[in-house]
């Protein structure tokens, strides 16, 4: 059977999916195709049934499946081909792919690739927590599709560990639903979700959520009978004698989101183990030529519009890519995570785009700052920009784009460096 | 005396800190936002606090199970539990179109509850 020829091939079609597809449509790639594993587009957005969607791309609060639906509309309008349930099976550096599509082998040429796979739940076997092995335990994020789109609770009495917006957005839901959410367990001395969910999710329903406190027993024969909470010190350490159990038949795991890189690693895609995900440029392109990778692969958003946005210029320079011949290899600047940084999106930059176009970078801070911070770019040495922030929070990704006026400095760095720090400190150096 | 909340504005994921002065069952004064849409939160917080409501309802012969719906605009969020409940008894029938009305004026709130996705017909039905 002679290859389907393609020109961009999206992988996965969630929000990062669909909207790296409509762009390379939108900017001239002849036949723009997106395989999806699941029976039908959007990735995890079906479930994700709440508000606060789209209040950037699209300037309105939309839920998950209405966000979900004006895109896999704008791909349709765009002339985009999805294939839904088709697995891709395997990924050659050489842009050939093969994958399984309603009990079919396919094979595809490809003239780009976007990765846009998206991120996983981190496991319970990620996390040692001693004790049995019972039935009632859950990540936040499975207990929502199967009470969203299955229709089944999971349980009656919850707890849930973590903090992070699916286990907040989970304790509503649960509530709302008839359930009891008993306790949330953050190991952190802060929340980690974003501050609104604290309020509309956690607060709202009055539910009890302790900082700085984890589960360090997990008890229960066939199913989960109780849990033990634990108090912990600044170095996550369980501190004895606050121990206390807490009966339920549920838990449910809300400890963080690791980028989905299976299909990247088989193509040879160099990755970031600060993000986890794909080492990128910033044109989000890999280190395999005319690979691309887009979304939540490349390291996880807090905001569905960040993902759609980002994603677009990967659909964007994929498009490229296709039709022309991709840009010349040069010598890549690395782009490195200083003080307060735990990591920083693209990881290199190219001097030659650097001078002609803007760049984005996008950051995450390690530690909570709730005062005014300064975002400062140092080329090599030298301070070349900095930004004033109201505050600074884990929760919260930051963007800092690159001005035309300091292309020149930065094309000429050996090294970039991103630091955050308190605004008072700025002013003192 | 006036009384200062602090509250938490929830209009967008910035989730800017606010402190509002209230006196006599009025509002005075607000500060900390980062644009207007918060002055217009932290006044309704304080005296009337709405929230925007999601959840889902049966949906009969349909691709899925299960349909999301969502208020057309915020609700009292007193009404949110109260709410739910009343939608866990509403089934409807398949096929259904984004924004069609799946519960009109629920509790009397004036606030229609919609739907927020399509759903077509299982094959064979």
């Amino acid at each position: 059977m002679r290859p389907l020829k393609v020109d961009v091939l999206v992988i996965g079609s969630g929000p990062a999916g669909l909207a790296a597809a409509t762009q390379a449509r939108r900017d001239g790639a002849g036949r723009v195709v997106i395989l999806e594993r699941n029976r039908e587009a959007g990735g995890i957005l079906p479930q994700c049934i709440h508000n606060g969607f789209g209040l950037r791309v699209f300037g309105r609060d939309l839920t998950g499946p209405e966000y979900a639906q004006r895109w896999k509309q704008q791909a349709a309008d765009a002339g985009v081909t999805v294939l839904t349930r088709t697995m891709v099976l395997s990924i050659a550096p050489e842009l050939q792919v093969s994958a399984m599509g309603n009990g079919r082998l396919l094979d595809i040429d490809a003239k780009a690739i976007v990765l846009a796979t998206g991120c996983r739940e981190r496991p319970r076997g990620a996390l040692s927590i001693p004790g049995t092995r019972p039935a009632g335990i859950y990540t936040a994020g499975t207990a929502q599709r199967l009470v969203n789109i299955e229709g089944f609770m999971p349980g009656k009495r919850f707890v849930i560990l973590g903090s992070g917006d699916i286990g907040m957005i989970m304790a509503r839901r649960l509530t709302l639903e008839g359930s009891q959410v008993l306790a949330m367990a953050e190991i952190l001395p802060y929340v980690s979700g974003l501050k609104r969910n604290l309020v509309q999710c956690v607060r709202d329903y009055d539910i009890p959520l302790y900082t700085s406190t984890t589960i360090t027993e997990i008890r229960g024969r066939d199913r989960v009978e109780s849990v033990v909470l634990c108090a912990v010190d600044d170095r996550w350490r369980p501190i004895a004698g606050t121990e206390r159990a807490v009966a339920c038949d549920t838990l449910l795991l809300s400890v963080g989101l690791i980028p989905e890189i299976e299909l990247a690693r088989l193509a040879s895609v160099s990755l970031d183990p600060l993000t986890g995900g794909a080492l990128v440029d910033e044109h989000l392109s890999t280190n395999v030529p005319g690979i691309y990778a887009a979304g939540n692969m490349v390291h996880v958003y807090d905001l569905v519009d960040s993902v759609s946005e980002s994603a677009q210029r990967a659909g964007r320079f994929a498009a490229q890519a296709a039709l022309r011949q991709p840009p010349p290899r040069e010598e890549l600047i690395p782009v490195v995570a200083g003080d307060n940084v735990h990591h920083v999106v693209p990881q290199r930059l190219r001097p030659r785009a650097a001078a002609s176009e803007q760049a984005i970078l996008e950051l995450r801070v390690s530690r909570p700052m709730e005062e005014p911070v300064a975002v400062r770019l140092f080329a090599d040495n030298s301070l070349v920009h900095s930004e004033r922030l109201r505050y600074s929070r884990p929760s919260e990704m930051i963007s800092l784009a690159l001005q035309p006026e300091h292309a020149q400095r930065l094309a000429q760095a050996a090294q970039l460096l991103i630091e955050v720090i308190p605004m008072a400190l700025h002013k003192e150096s | 005396m006036p009384e200062e909340r602090e509250i938490i504005c929830v209009t967008c994921p910035m989730g800017c800190t606010l402190r509002a002065l209230v006196e006599g069952g009025e509002v005075s004064q607000i500060s900390g936002q980062a644009c207007k849409r918060g002055v217009a939160f932290a006044a309704e917080e304080i005296l009337a606090p709405h929230r925007m409501f999601t959840t889902s309802v049966t949906i009969r012969n349909g691709t899925l199970p299960l349909l999301p719906v969502r208020s057309r605009s915020a609700l009292p969020k007193h009404l949110l539990l109260p709410a739910a409940a009343t939608l866990r008894q509403v089934a409807v029938d398949a096929p259904i179109s984004l924004n069609d009305v799946i519960y009109a004026d629920i509790l009397g709130s004036g606030v229609d509850i919609v739907a927020s996705r399509d759903i077509e017909c299982a094959e064979g039905k």
